[in-house]
């Protein structure tokens, strides 16, 4: 195993990627230690869900080292080996799998071999239906766990999401828009879902709603042209002069 | 224990299928060799052959199901799995010919004599023996699948893109057989079959085995399918089908469960076709043709996709419409009934024949809209409250 050479959980540094000439990420630099909540706001088109792109997999940055634990590279890995080295991801847009039903979409992402015969000849046993009453009973879902996935609300199906990352077991969790399109009371909801996983994980929120990150009450970091533009408490930031001009400030 | 996944993988309906085909596994042949033709019970040789052809077409159908039903592969190409198979058969019947030929050559079949071959090819080699020729039928389909699917599912190349590449493969397969220099009779492929495993490929006796093997055949890949789609591996698939990129964040390797099941599939295909060249009599490069794959999919489109039996039901009752059409007047205009067909299941039947019984079994049936559009097991949103 090779030595680690920093601290933080997750460690980008100058990292920048582009489209056809458009930097979506410029020389983007972040470290997030174990056991934080970091939240990252930014204006449309920061480079926020690029990024999570970055550090997933999906994307391929041009330059720049983007580390997990201080010691896995993951520019050269794809989606699933990062994701077998402990990534979570969760989209913008609620991804569920939509005709299982709640406790198979929790079944499949629940952490275990993902070889294709382990999968094949896999067995039911009790330590993981109690696994997954475990889930079920912190997203919230006991109720509709014999309901397709597809039929389920938009706010259950964010959770069920989040359920599917923890099920992963992993290092880190990367949390794109989670209360996009909820309710105020889904909203507060999914903060305490939030804080109540921090507790033993590590959480990236990509977030536009200011009310839910004030709530988050954590560390935020502001992108705006795929750098980052402050760092600090939300009070901080959102005294802070650019920030205001470039996003607040509308 | 409970909830061994060889067990659970057959539910009430599936046992009640495999039944069913055991009983016809018995009762046709009983027909066609015990009861005299006099008797109005009596089952005409024609009527065994003919449901014996159906038979591996519904192999074929429940191959496709497994991969386009469950995986959302849609491959436009299986009939070259088939006719792979097909030809591994065929090289071993006309070995069996030998002497009887034509031109009465013991070791090189009638159409190499023609062509002024001297020696017998290397790849003919072996096909004289039939368990050698058994292994071929399944190694063949199964490694072009295998080479196919790994250099297209590791570019991850989907949807409409795979399906065109497999009509590519099949037609590409289909010039290559046409060529006399290619070894494997040219336009005629191989016929004027004698006797398999020592018993003559035209006696009743020999057909009611062949039907027979077919169904217990089918029941088998049934068998293998339900175990497959009950298991976790099952699950999935069909997470891959509806959502290919989640399953892949989730760390699963989505290529080498697309290329298990694009294996797997293409070795029952290759069997079906094994199967179904003794009971036809003969093999021939427009097997490959690409119409023939598209046609396999419609069966599977008009039973029902992604629930296996739905497959073995459109295959016998599109090709039982198409024997009916294609022997009488009618025949000119089989393949705009074909056509018309797989257009009106796509619009007010998309589930399929079984697809829609299911849907309305379970009660979920839809209330206030006519006929349920949305893809099987597929809720329909809800926004949020």
């Amino acid at each position: 195993m090779p030595p680690r050479t920093t601290s933080a959980l997750l460690y980008l540094d100058g990292v920048s990627v582009s489209f056809d000439g458009f930097k979506a990420l410029n020389n983007l630099s972040l470290a997030v230690e174990p056991g934080e909540m970091r939240a990252v706001i930014g204006p449309n088109g920061a480079g926020k869900t690029t990024m999570m792109d970055v550090v997933t997999g999906k994307t391929r940055p041009d330059e720049g080292e983007v580390y997990l634990d201080g010691m896995y590279d993951l520019t050269g890995l794809d989606e699933t080996e990062i994701a077998i080295l402990g990534i979570g991801r969760k989209f913008q847009k609620p991804t569920v799998f939509e005709s299982h039903t709640v406790e198979d979409n929790l079944l499949l992402a629940l952490k275990s071999d993902r070889r294709v015969r382990k999968t094949l000849l896999w067995r039911e046993s009790v330590e993981v239906s109690a696994r997954i009453d475990r889930l079920l009973d912190l997203t919230r879902l006991s109720a509709v766990r014999d309901r397709l996935a597809g039929g389920l609300a938009h706010g259950q199906k964010q959770w069920l999401e989040i359920g599917m990352l923890l099920a992963q077991e992993p290092k880190l969790l990367l949390v794109d828009e989670p209360v996009a399109g909820m309710t105020d009371a889904e909203t507060r909801q999914t903060v305490e879902l939030l804080k109540e996983i921090n507790r033993d994980r590590t959480i990236v929120v990509v977030e536009h709603d200011m009310a839910f990150v004030r709530d988050l009450d954590v560390k935020v970091t502001v992108l705006h042209e795929g750098s980052v533009l402050a760092e600090g408490n939300i009070d901080q930031v959102s005294a802070n002069e650019r920030v205001i001009e470039v996003y607040l400030g509308r | 224990m409970t909830g061994s996944p060889l067990i659970r993988a057959l539910d009430r309906v599936g046992i009640g299928f495999l039944v069913l085909l055991a009983v016809i596994a018995v009762i046709i042949p009983v027909g066609n060799l015990l009861v005299p033709a006099s008797s109005p019970w009596h089952v005409s040789l024609y009527f065994v052959s003919l449901f014996g052809k159906y038979m591996c077409y519904a192999i074929l159908a429940l191959a496709i199901d497994l991969i386009w039903g469950y995986c959302g592969i849609l491959s436009l190409g299986h009939g070259a799995f088939f006719a792979l198979g097909g030809y591994a058969m065929g090289m071993y019947l006309m070995r069996q010919i030998g002497t009887r030929g034509v031109y009465a050559n013991p070791i090189l079949p009638d159409f190499m004599v023609f062509l002024n071959w001297k020696e017998l090819p290397v790849y003919w080699y072996g096909f004289q023996h039939f368990p050698y020729a058994i292994l071929m039928v399944v190694l063949v389909p199964g490694l072009l699948a295998f080479l196919f699917g790994w250099f297209a599912f590791r570019s991850r190349v989907t949807g409409v893109y795979f399906s065109i590449i497999t009509q590519a493969l099949t037609f590409a397969l289909m010039l290559g057989f046409f060529r006399n220099n290619f070894g494997f009779g040219g336009n005629n492929g191989l016929t004027d079959f004698k006797d398999i495993l020592g018993f003559n490929v035209q006696s009743a006796e020999t057909r009611s085995a062949l039907f027979a093997i077919s169904v217990l055949t089918l029941g088998i890949g049934f068998y293998i399918c339900r175990a497959i789609v009950a298991s976790k591996l099952g699950k999935v698939l069909i997470a891959i089908r509806d959502a290919e990129n989640r399953v892949r964040f989730l760390g699963y390797r989505v290529e080498s469960y697309k290329l298990f099941v694009f294996t797997l599939s293409a070795c029952m295909a290759g069997v079906a076709g094994a199967l179904y060249v003794p009971q036809v009599g003969i093999i021939n490069p427009s097997e490959f043709a690409p119409g023939n794959s598209i046609e396999a999919v419609i069966w599977v489109a008009v039973g029902g996709r992604g629930t296996l039996i739905g497959a073995v039901l459109g295959a016998i009752l599109v090709n039982y419409a198409k024997t009916s059409f294609t022997s009488g007047s009618l025949a000119p205009y089989w393949l705009f009934v074909l056509g018309g067909l797989f257009i009106a299941v796509t619009l007010l039947l998309p589930r399929g024949i079984v697809g829609t019984v299911e849907y309305w079994w379970k009660g979920r049936g839809p209330k206030t809209r006519g006929n349920g559009v949305a893809p099987a097991g597929v809720a329909e949103p809800h926004p949020a409250e």
